[in-house]
């Protein structure tokens, strides 16, 4: 079980994503510098969160042309697990894998917080035993979060029961209050149709020992390494 | 031969960061502002390249890396 953690220049979770895959999973896990074009034998992939190429044109929109991106794709396209952590999850979505676009966060501030996460679908790759309904704390750290599609896509994300995480209160209730980026719909994670690639702006890497305030996050990448046994 | 390509977010896409100037600028006394949509503008600098491809170009560059289609339009201005 070999989980492949993507880097970078600019990359600032890499290496808790690692940490939490490795010593806190017990997982085997390497690095994978965004110069490769290959994965080589990994069983997921996470693209970490950051500021890829320091976001100057837009968020992920530069890292998704490295050649690691093309390996990524050709991964996702084959069904193998990928979770986006905040800028991982922009450069999924730049790179076409995850839809949406993320604007501005609604206060044009920089939001460096906990936030509690409802669990809106338990058969992705970053999901699976996780129970609908659950709430998970856990911290965000971004400036562009705010979630967009227009409407009509986001009916069909709906139908298609493609929204994995929205923002809530600590009891899972829906509050504007709640959605501090103003993300369309609370949205703050999403999959592709094959659930297979799963991307979320909150940092469940952050959260994986109680050292750091919650180990919910603990259960999503959890969820990644069960996943890869299926694969 | 230089290339402008004028980024703007899509106008049924909320832009807070206009959105902070435009009541920036309310709160300095200047009234009659309807709106104010922030924007990215760039400069390419093409050699040796056909006008007609030139265009070509820019229009590609702009689609696919300047703006994301998602939130984003673009325009493409050509100069001599």
């Amino acid at each position: 079980m070999k989980i492949g953690v993507v880097v970078f220049p600019g990359s600032n979770s890499d290496h808790d994503a690692y940490h939490v895959a490795k010593h806190v999973l017990g997982q085997d896990a390497r690095f994978i510098w965004h110069k490769e074009g290959s994965l080589g034998d990994v069983d997921a992939v996470i693209v970490p969160g950051g500021f890829a190429y320091g976001d100057y044109l837009r968020t992920g929109a530069i890292a998704r042309f490295s050649p690691v991106m093309s390996a990524v794709a050709a991964f996702a396209k084959s069904g193998g697990p990928v979770l986006g952590i905040c800028n991982g999850f922009q450069i999924l979505q730049e790179a076409g894998l995850l839809p949406g676009a993320m604007l501005r966060n609604r206060s044009v501030k920089f939001l460096s917080q906990p936030v509690h996460i409802r669990v809106e679908r338990d058969d992705t790759c970053a999901t699976a035993g996780v129970p609908v309904g659950t709430v998970l704390t856990m911290p965000i750290a971004h400036g562009e979060g705010n979630f967009y599609l227009p409407d009509e896509d986001l009916d069909r994300l709906e139908r298609e029961g493609r929204v994995v995480f929205r923002y809530t209160t600590r009891d899972g209730a829906l509050d504007d209050a709640a959605n501090a980026n103003g993300s369309c719909r609370a949205i703050a994670g999403v999959c592709n149709e094959g659930r297979n690639v799963v991307g979320l702006m909150p940092h469940p890497e952050r959260a994986s020992e109680a050292e750091l305030g919650s180990a919910d996050g603990r259960r999503l990448i959890e969820a990644l390494t069960r996943s890869l046994v299926r694969a | 031969m230089k290339a402008r390509v004028y980024v703007t977010l899509k106008k049924s896409v909320f832009d807070p960061q206009g959105k902070t100037i435009h009541d920036a600028l309310g709160s300095m006394g200047y009234e009659g502002v309807a709106d104010v949509r922030q924007g990215k503008f760039f400069e390419l600098e093409f050699e040796g390249v056909a006008e007609d491809a030139a265009r070509a170009a820019a229009d590609d560059i702009a689609r696919r890396v300047l703006a994301n289609p998602v939130i984003e339009s673009y325009r493409v201005e050509l100069l001599a």
